[in-house]
């Protein structure tokens, strides 16, 4: 076999994108290859995209990705489109904005389908973003499938998360709502030439203002107005980027955020991997069915089931 | 049990002309049958085309072409996935194509060339029975 995490340390596009795959498709292959990356994990600057469709998210991306690319960083992007819940196909068409970015030997960009994870990623991404830190990559930028109101779990990955805003989607009310609103590290008002720009403007300010009466927070997002397509304000998105990572790592809060993500990741694992392991042994012999057809007859509950189940594991 | 395997195929746009109506159809009948479909948009270089391959670890690649400039694209794009190592990854076109360039542009390693009107269905059915099988 290849050694895909040697080949990923030395710089091989080829075994990253292999190895994502394995990722994506669970194959059990990749456990032994991430454990020896790990160690070289922890070194690239993770920022979120989210907000609506057609927010402006992957163009927003590109004019970031070129902008970091300007000081010399290099770039991992993960764009996360959504699967159909029928068919299991996706159409991923993020890069379609990103073109100019894919011959850029500094650039590395990988779409992934959602393949019915919710919460505005696939399932994988967080390990994708080992991939990509191991591969050299000095930033890291998450576009989040587009989002509506609950699908937060970008915060859980991200060092800075952007909320992308465009006007014309609502009025105060939905500024006011609990859930994606909260979860902005930087609010960026993109399409900030159209109509109602800065009426968006003034309620994003005034939620952020009263967010500051309400609870005690030493980080204040700032609002930042862009105009993706024409590159307009990127540099400043990019500046307050840099302002929130100094933030956090002089006031020790990406330590705290980096150890609250190892937590929930060894937690996830550990779920994953005993699911894994009593699903393939009740669906190797049949006895999921069996089960299922007692349930369906009203013999068992589910509850029941489930007892006995976990019960029998815990033994062996 | 790891998961089942999608096909993961782009649907590209080398060259100038601007119509993708036809590319952006495809797609989506892609996506219909199953498949992971990443869609670049008009205008492609080989060179974009073969690095979106490389870091997507596409199984498939479909061309679409409607220009004329099939004879020099489609070709090079097998090439430089050739030169990448890239060799396994199955690559298909269409469009606009005269029949009496298709031995040639399948000599030069594009493995079919689906014309005007082809049922979707059997393009479809081509790219499940000839995809390579991933390691």
């Amino acid at each position: 076999m290849q050694d895909y995490a040697q080949q990923v340390l030395e710089g091989s596009p080829r075994a990253a994108a292999r190895l994502i795959s394995w990722l994506e498709d669970e194959d059990e292959r990749a456990l032994d290859v991430m454990e020896r990356l790990y160690p070289h994990t922890g070194r690239a600057y993770i920022v979120g995209i989210t907000g609506s469709p057609g927010a402006g998210k992957s163009t927003l991306t590109d004019k970031l990705t070129f902008a970091l690319r300007r000081q010399g960083l290099t770039v991992g992007i993960i764009a996360v489109d959504p699967s159909s819940p029928f068919t299991g196909g996706a159409v991923l068409g993020d890069r379609v904005r990103m073109s100019r970015l894919s011959t850029d030997p500094g650039v590395f960009i990988r779409s992934m389908a959602t393949r019915g994870f919710l919460g505005g990623l696939a399932k994988a991404t967080g390990e994708v973003v080992k991939v990509l830190d191991a591969f050299g990559k000095d930033v890291i930028v998450i576009e989040t499938v587009g989002v509506g109101q609950d699908e937060v779990d970008i915060i859980r990955l991200a060092d800075t998360t952007c909320l992308v805003l465009v006007p014309g989607l609502g009025d105060t009310i939905q500024s006011m709502k609990a859930g994606v609103m909260e979860i902005a590290d930087i609010f960026v008002i993109n399409k900030a030439d159209r109509p109602g720009a800065d009426q968006l403007y003034a309620e994003v300010t005034t939620r952020v203002e009263q967010d500051a009466h309400l609870k005690e927070r030493a980080w204040t997002p700032p609002v930042v107005r862009t105009v993706a397509v024409e590159d307009q304000g990127v540099d400043r998105l990019l500046e307050a980027v840099h302002d929130h990572r100094r933030f956090l790592e002089d006031s020790g809060a990406l330590e705290d955020k980096r150890r609250r993500r190892a937590r929930e990741e060894t937690l996830q694992m550990i779920h994953g991997e005993l699911f894994r392991r009593i699903r393939d042994r009740l669906t190797a012999d049949g006895e999921l069915e069996a089960l299922v057809d007692e349930i369906a007859a009203k013999r068992r509950s589910p509850y029941r089931v489930m007892r006995e189940v976990i019960g029998r594991w815990l033994k062996e | 049990m790891a998961q089942e395997r999608k096909i993961k195929i782009i649907v590209a746009k080398p060259g100038l002309d601007g119509h993708d109506r036809g590319a952006k159809l495809l797609a989506r009948i892609f996506a219909e049958a199953g498949m992971e479909v990443v869609y670049t948009g008009l205008r492609q270089t080989p060179e974009m085309i073969v690095e979106t391959a490389l870091q997507e670890d596409a199984d498939v690649v479909g061309l679409s072409s409607l220009s004329g400039v099939h004879m020099y694209f489609f070709p090079r794009v097998v090439q430089l996935l050739r030169e990448k190592g890239l060799d396994d990854v199955l690559v298909v076109g269409g469009g606009i194509i005269p029949s009496e360039d298709i031995p040639e542009l399948k000599k030069a390693g594009v493995a079919e060339i689906f014309g005007p009107g082809t049922p979707t269905a059997k393009i479809v059915e081509f790219i499940k029975q000839n995809v390579r099988r991933r390691d």
